[in-house]
């Protein structure tokens, strides 16, 4: 399993809206993409091999899947604002302000009074 | 012998400014008083007539990721931009300019290096709104150069309570012997409990009242004993998994000493508590 590339995947998208966009609108294509073409990027010229996802590490970016990442010990940090910004608004509009916030929060629930994953890699 | 204004600890809630700007009928019900106490706050800073602040925050991976996350950096640019495009996105915040203070992040850095403090620094910092929300709150026209500093509260394995204390405890002898008759404030943001992307966040309160308050205690009775009798890395995971921003209000408490704070205000609110103390080392007048 690799966190690291989990954790990477969330920062280079949440930080680019046309990343962002694309993710939202075909995750499943955008994915691949990501693997394909940013992830092993270092910078404009170098890449990385040793990096890669796992099986369930790519289902869960695919399916959009906030709780198994959470369970897999992705950073919370990143977690939370890159499906903010994937649902934050459309909830709100629909029903209320922080509404994706909160059933974010409701659906882990089941961690209530338990140590979370790490997130330490 | 720069004579050190004022220290302030506060706790950064990014969302201050969109809550307080938005026209009224869509503000939530707390918002008049956040900005009465903000404001209250503010003049805290304002009395002290400071020239230079150093400010304290930490990146949330805005600038800097896990390929090369520093423990503790300080940025020595002339000049700083402020707030990222996420930011923007999720918070609302504007964009700043801040002047930086070349001179002193150059002394700064140093001495932290003669005194043990291993430093990263940046000649080309993009600051976020760990700082941008201070500025905000305390020093909304942006106007004095700043020199800014970044601890690691995200990224495990942290640095303890102890060394933030101890940071702070040296940061303060450097700025005392820092040549010149600037006055220099510190201005440092952080948490009381937190929780982010895990079940407790964005609660009617913080996701742990009861370390709030007893954190708030320790803070305004300068009682670091209590503090690291009590708080541990692991105790504030248990308080909600993004409290470790609390240590930054330890270092800020390192800064002024193990003294009385002489400014003491909070606001329970959703998400999280706020919490807003300064120190003047030297009396209020000093």
């Amino acid at each position: 399993m690799s966190k690291y590339y989990v954790n990477k995947f969330m920062y280079t998208v949440d930080r680019d809206p046309a990343l962002l966009q694309r993710y939202k609108e075909d995750a499943r294509s955008f994915v691949t993409h990501w693997e394909q073409n940013i992830g092993p990027k270092l910078n404009d010229v170098e890449f990385t091999s040793v990096n890669s996802f796992t099986p369930r590490e790519r289902d869960a970016l695919i399916n959009h899947d906030y709780v198994a990442l959470f369970e897999m010990g992705a950073h919370f940090f990143l977690s939370l604002t890159l499906f903010v910004a994937l649902y934050g608004e459309e909830w709100a509009e629909k029903s209320g302000p922080l509404s994706f916030q909160h059933e974010f929060a409701a659906k882990l629930n089941h961690w209530l009074g338990r140590d979370y994953p790490t997130v330490a890699l | 012998m720069a004579p050190l204004a004022a220290v302030l600890a506060t706790t950064h809630h990014p969302f201050y400014y969109a809550a307080t700007t938005a026209p009224v009928e869509k503000q939530i019900p707390q918002a008049a008083e956040w900005k009465r106490k903000v404001e209250a706050y503010r003049e805290t800073l304002t009395q002290a007539r400071p020239d230079i602040l150093v400010m304290v925050g930490a990146d949330h991976f805005h600038q800097f990721f896990l390929d090369n996350y520093p423990a503790f950096l300080i940025g020595k640019a002339p000049r700083y931009d402020a707030t990222f495009y996420n930011e923007e996105r999720e918070f609302g915040i504007p964009k700043y300019i801040l002047e930086g203070h070349e001179e002193l992040s150059r002394y700064m850095h140093s001495r932290l290096m003669d005194k043990g403090f291993d430093f990263s620094s940046s000649y080309e910092l993009k600051i976020d709104h760990s700082i941008i929300c201070p500025i905000i709150t305390t020093r909304p026209k942006a106007d004095l150069p700043i020199v800014p500093i970044y601890t690691n509260i995200f990224v495990p394995p942290l640095p303890s309570p102890a060394r933030f204390w101890q940071l702070g405890r040296a940061i303060r002898e450097i700025i005392d012997e820092f040549p010149s008759d600037k006055r220099i404030a510190a201005v440092g943001s952080g948490h009381l409990s937190l929780e982010l992307g895990g079940p407790r966040q964005f609660g009617e309160s913080g996701p742990d009242p009861e370390f709030d308050l007893k954190a708030i205690e320790w803070l305004s009775s300068g009682n670091i004993e209590a503090i690291l009798e009590n708080v541990t890395l692991e105790s504030m995971a248990r308080c909600g998994n993004a409290t470790h921003g609390f240590m930054d209000l330890i270092l800020m408490m390192g800064i002024a000493g193990p003294i009385k704070a002489d400014y003491v205000d909070d606001l329970d609110l959703y998400h999280t508590r706020e919490a807003y103390l300064t120190w003047y080392p030297h009396g209020a007048t000093a």
